[in-house]
C-alpha cells in the first residue's frame, strides 16, 4: 500500500490545497460581480478530502462528484482555466459553457462530473466500477457525496450492488455537518455514518477530514482493496465548509463561533505547520506555494473573462451524440 | 420468412447482439436463472454468463445509475425494467442523467445504453402495474424512444437500439409478447425515427404506436371489407417522431385518427394532433380526433378494466363518426 510521505503526497498535496484555496475563495467574488450565475457551490475548508483521494488515485481511475466539486476536479488534474471558464460558462469551459458549476464533466480525466443532483454520482460511480471489473481493468472509481447526500436512497442501493458485485469503487461521504442549512444532528438520528456502509457488508471507516495523511490513508487502503479485487469501502471524512452553501447564502443555521472552531483546525495551516516542522519546507518556501497558488488562479480567471461566450446556436448541438434534429 | 413470436424475436436479437459485441450486457431483475419476468431472456445466462446476464437485486435506481456509469466507460448496457410503472423508481438517473450527460457536458461522452421494458394494460394487473408511461420518456430530449408493434420491427429496433450512442428506451407491450409475424432471418437495422406505414389506404389515417398498431391494422383490415379505406401509420419511434409521414398521410387522406393506450391529456395524441395542425392543414376536412383511455388509475376487475382501455370497437366508431362529419357516407 502507498504510504504517506510527508515530501511526495505532503508537499504536493499542500501545492494543490493552496490552489483551491485561492480557487474557491474567488466564487464569491466572481458571483458578487455577476460573472458566475445560477448557483455555485465553493468547498473552501474541505480541500484536504479531495487532495488526500486524489493521491491516491492513478490516471486510469474516474471519479463521480456532487454540486460541490470544483474541490474534486481540480485535485484529479483539471485544468484551472478551463473549469473556471466552465464555471463562467464560457467556450473555453470543459463543456463548452453547457454545463456551468454543477456540470462539469471531463472525459480525459476520468471524471464523470460534477452534478446537480444529490447522491446521483453514486449510481454513476458504481457502473464505472463494474464497467472496470467486466473489462478486467484494474481501475476504481471513487464516488463524492455529502452528509445530505447519505440519506438519499440511491446510497443504500449502490453500497449493496457494489458489496455483492465486490465492485471495484470507494463511497467517500465529506460530512461537513450540513445538507444545506439542516444539520446533521437534525436529520440523522445515528450519527456514525460509518454504520451505513457497515450494513451492507461494505468495510467502512472514520477519518479526520481536516487531515491530508489521513485522507491519503484511509484513500489508499480503500484503493488497494478495490484494485485487489475485494470490493468498495466506504470513507466517512469528518469536514467542515468554512464558506455559506451557496453564493448568498445567509447562514442563520450556524454561527461565527462554530466556524472559528472549525478554522482553528485549518487542514492547510496544520499541514504546513506539520512541513515545516519535519523540515519539508521553510517558511519562504510556503510563500512562494501560496505565490504560486495566486498565480495559477489568477491566470486561470484571466483565462476564464477573457474567454467569448458560446454561440447562441450551440444551444442546439450535441443533444444526441450523432445530431438527430430535436 | 420463419414466422415468430415478439417475445422470440426480442430474445433472438439479444443472443445475437450479445455474440456480435462482448461489450453489450443484460442486466436488470430476474432476467438470469428466472429468465425475465416475461421470458425474454430465456437461455442467455447458460449462454453468456452471470457476468454479461446479470441479475439485479430490487433496486433500479442502483442498477440503472450503475448502467448509465458502465455506459460512459464504454461498455452498452441493455437494462430490463421488469415493467415501465418501476422505471419511475429510477426516473432521476434516467431524466437527469442519461438523457443529459452528453450534452451537458458539451459532447465529451456518449451514453450508449437501453432500457427494454414494457408497458400497458389488459392483465388485470391493476393500477400500478398497468401504465403507459412513455410519453414521460418521450419528452425529454437525449432519449430516444422506440415502440415496435411487429415481431420484425421488434428485432429491428432493438438491434438499432443497441447499436445506438445514444439512450434508448425500448418498449414493450405485455399484450404483444405472444404475437406473432413473419420477421427475416439474418442482420436487420430499422432505423429509429422513422414510422411504417402499416397499412395503405386512402380514405383515413389512423396513427398509432405498440399495442394499438395492432389494433389499428386489424380495424382497418375489417372496415375494407365495407367499402373503407383506412391507412395505418405506425409510430414506432415516439423520439424522434417521423412527423413527415403522418403529415404525408394526412395529407392524402384529409382525416385524422389518433389511438393510443395512455391517457388523453397530455398523450401522443396532443403531440401529433399538434403536429398535423403545423404539417397539413389545409388538408383537414374534420378536426384530427383522439382515442384514448380513460383517465382513471386502470381498474383491476375485467369489466371496468376493459372499460378503460381503448379497443377497436371504440376506434371504429370514431373512424365512422369522422367519415360521417366529412360526408363520406353520401
Amino acid at each position: 500500500m502507498q504510504e504517506f510521505d510527508q515530501r511526495r503526497q505532503g508537499l504536493s498535496g499542500l501545492k494543490t490545497m493552496a490552489m483551491i484555496r485561492a480557487f474557491e475563495s474567488r466564487m464569491p467574488v466572481l458571483s458578487e460581480e455577476r460573472l458566475i450565475r445560477g448557483s455555485t457551490h465553493p468547498s473552501a475548508g474541505m480541500e484536504a478530502v479531495a487532495t488526500g483521494v486524489s493521491l491516491a488515485l492513478g490516471p486510469q481511475d474516474s471519479i463521480a462528484s456532487n454540486h460541490r466539486g470544483h474541490a474534486h476536479c481540480l485535485a484529479r488534474g483539471s485544468d484551472p482555466g478551463r473549469t473556471m471558464a466552465e464555471i463562467l460558462g464560457r467556450r473555453d469551459g470543459y463543456g463548452g459553457g453547457k454545463g456551468g458549476s454543477m456540470h462539469i464533466g471531463v472525459a480525459e480525466l476520468g471524471i464523470l462530473g460534477t452534478n446537480g443532483i444529490v447522491g446521483a454520482g453514486i449510481g454513476l460511480a458504481t457502473g464505472a466500477a463494474l464497467a472496470a471489473q467486466m473489462q478486467g481493468s484494474d481501475a476504481v472509481s471513487v464516488v463524492y457525496f455529502g452528509d445530505g447526500a447519505a440519506n438519499q436512497g440511491v446510497l443504500a442501493e449502490a453500497l449493496n450492488l457494489a458489496a455483492i458485485w465486490k465492485l471495484p469503487v470507494l463511497f467517500v461521504c465529506e460530512n461537513n455537518h450540513y445538507a444545506q442549512s439542516a444539520s446533521i444532528e437534525e436529520m440523522i438520528a445515528q450519527p456514525d455514518l460509518k454504520q451505513r456502509g457497515l450494513a451492507y457488508g461494505v468495510p467502512s471507516v472514520d477519518v479526520d477530514g481536516m487531515s491530508l495523511g489521513d485522507t491519503f490513508t484511509a484513500a489508499a487502503e480503500g484503493v488497494e482493496r478495490a484494485r485487489s479485487g475485494s470490493g468498495p469501502t466506504l470513507i466517512i471524512a469528518d469536514t467542515y465548509r468554512y464558506l455559506g452553501h451557496m453564493a448568498g447564502d445567509t447562514e442563520i443555521y450556524r454561527n461565527q463561533v462554530e466556524v472559528e472552531q472549525w478554522q482553528a483546525k485549518d487542514p492547510i495551516a496544520r499541514l504546513v505547520s506539520q512541513l515545516l516542522e519535519a523540515g519539508v519546507i521553510t517558511t519562504s518556501d510556503w510563500e512562494d506555494i501560496q505565490e504560486e497558488a495566486s498565480r495559477v488562479v489568477q491566470e486561470a480567471e484571466e483565462f476564464a473573462r477573457n474567454s467569448p461566450f458560446p454561440d447562441a446556436s450551440d444551444a442546439t448541438q450535441d443533444v444526441y451524440s450523432k445530431g438527430v434534429p430535436a | 420468412m420463419p414466422v415468430i413470436t415478439y417475445r422470440q424475436a426480442l430474445n433472438d436479437t439479444l443472443r445475437a447482439e450479445l455474440t456480435r459485441d462482448e461489450n453489450v450486457f443484460l442486466i436488470g431483475e430476474e432476467i438470469g436463472q428466472f429468465e425475465g419476468s416475461y421470458k425474454i431472456t430465456a437461455g442467455l445466462l447458460d449462454e453468456f454468463g452471470p457476468t454479461r446476464v446479470r441479475d439485479t437485486p430490487i433496486a433500479e435506481e442502483g442498477f440503472v445509475g450503475a448502467a448509465i456509469g458502465a455506459a460512459m466507460m464504454g461498455l452498452r448496457p441493455v437494462a430490463e425494467i421488469m415493467t415501465i410503472n418501476f422505471s419511475l423508481i429510477a426516473m432521476d438517473q434516467i431524466v437527469n442523467h442519461a438523457a443529459k450527460i452528453y450534452g451537458m457536458f458539451g459532447g465529451q461522452t456518449p451514453v450508449p445504453m437501453v432500457i427494454r421494458t414494457p408497458g400497458g394494460g389488459g392483465q388485470q394487473l391493476g393500477a400500478t402495474h398497468s401504465q403507459n408511461l412513455e410519453v414521460w420518456y418521450a419528452h425529454v430530449p437525449g432519449l430516444k424512444v422506440v415502440a415496435p408493434s411487429t415481431p420484425a420491427d421488434a428485432k429491428g429496433l432493438l438491434t438499432a437500439a443497441i447499436r445506438d450512442d445514444d439512450p434508448v428506451i425500448f418498449l414493450e407491450n405485455l399484450s404483444l409478447y405472444n404475437t406473432k409475424g413473419e420477421v427475416p432471418d439474418g442482420e436487420q437495422v430499422t432505423e429509429i425515427g422513422k414510422a411504417a406505414i402499416a397499412k395503405e389506404g386512402t380514405d383515413i389515417t389512423v396513427i398509432a404506436y405498440s399495442r394499438a398498431s395492432v389494433i389499428a391494422v386489424e380495424t382497418a383490415r375489417k372496415l375494407e371489407e365495407e367499402g373503407i379505406s383506412v391507412e395505418v401509420v405506425d409510430l414506432r419511434s415516439l423520439r424522434p417522431l417521423d412527423r413527415q409521414t403522418v403529415c404525408e398521410s394526412v395529407r392524402k387522406t384529409s382525416r385524422a385518427v389518433v389511438l393510443e393506450d395512455d391517457w388523453l391529456s397530455y398523450g401522443v395524441g396532443a403531440e401529433i394532433s399538434a403536429t398535423v395542425m403545423e404539417g397539413a392543414f389545409d388538408y383537414l376536412d374534420a378536426p384530427v380526433r383522439r382515442v384514448a383511455a380513460a383517465e382513471v388509475p386502470l381498474p383491476y376487475a375485467k369489466p371496468m378494466e376493459t372499460a378503460a382501455l381503448p379497443d377497436a370497437q371504440d376506434l371504429t366508431k370514431v373512424i365512422r363518426e369522422q367519415l360521417e362529419a366529412t360526408s363520406f357516407f353520401r
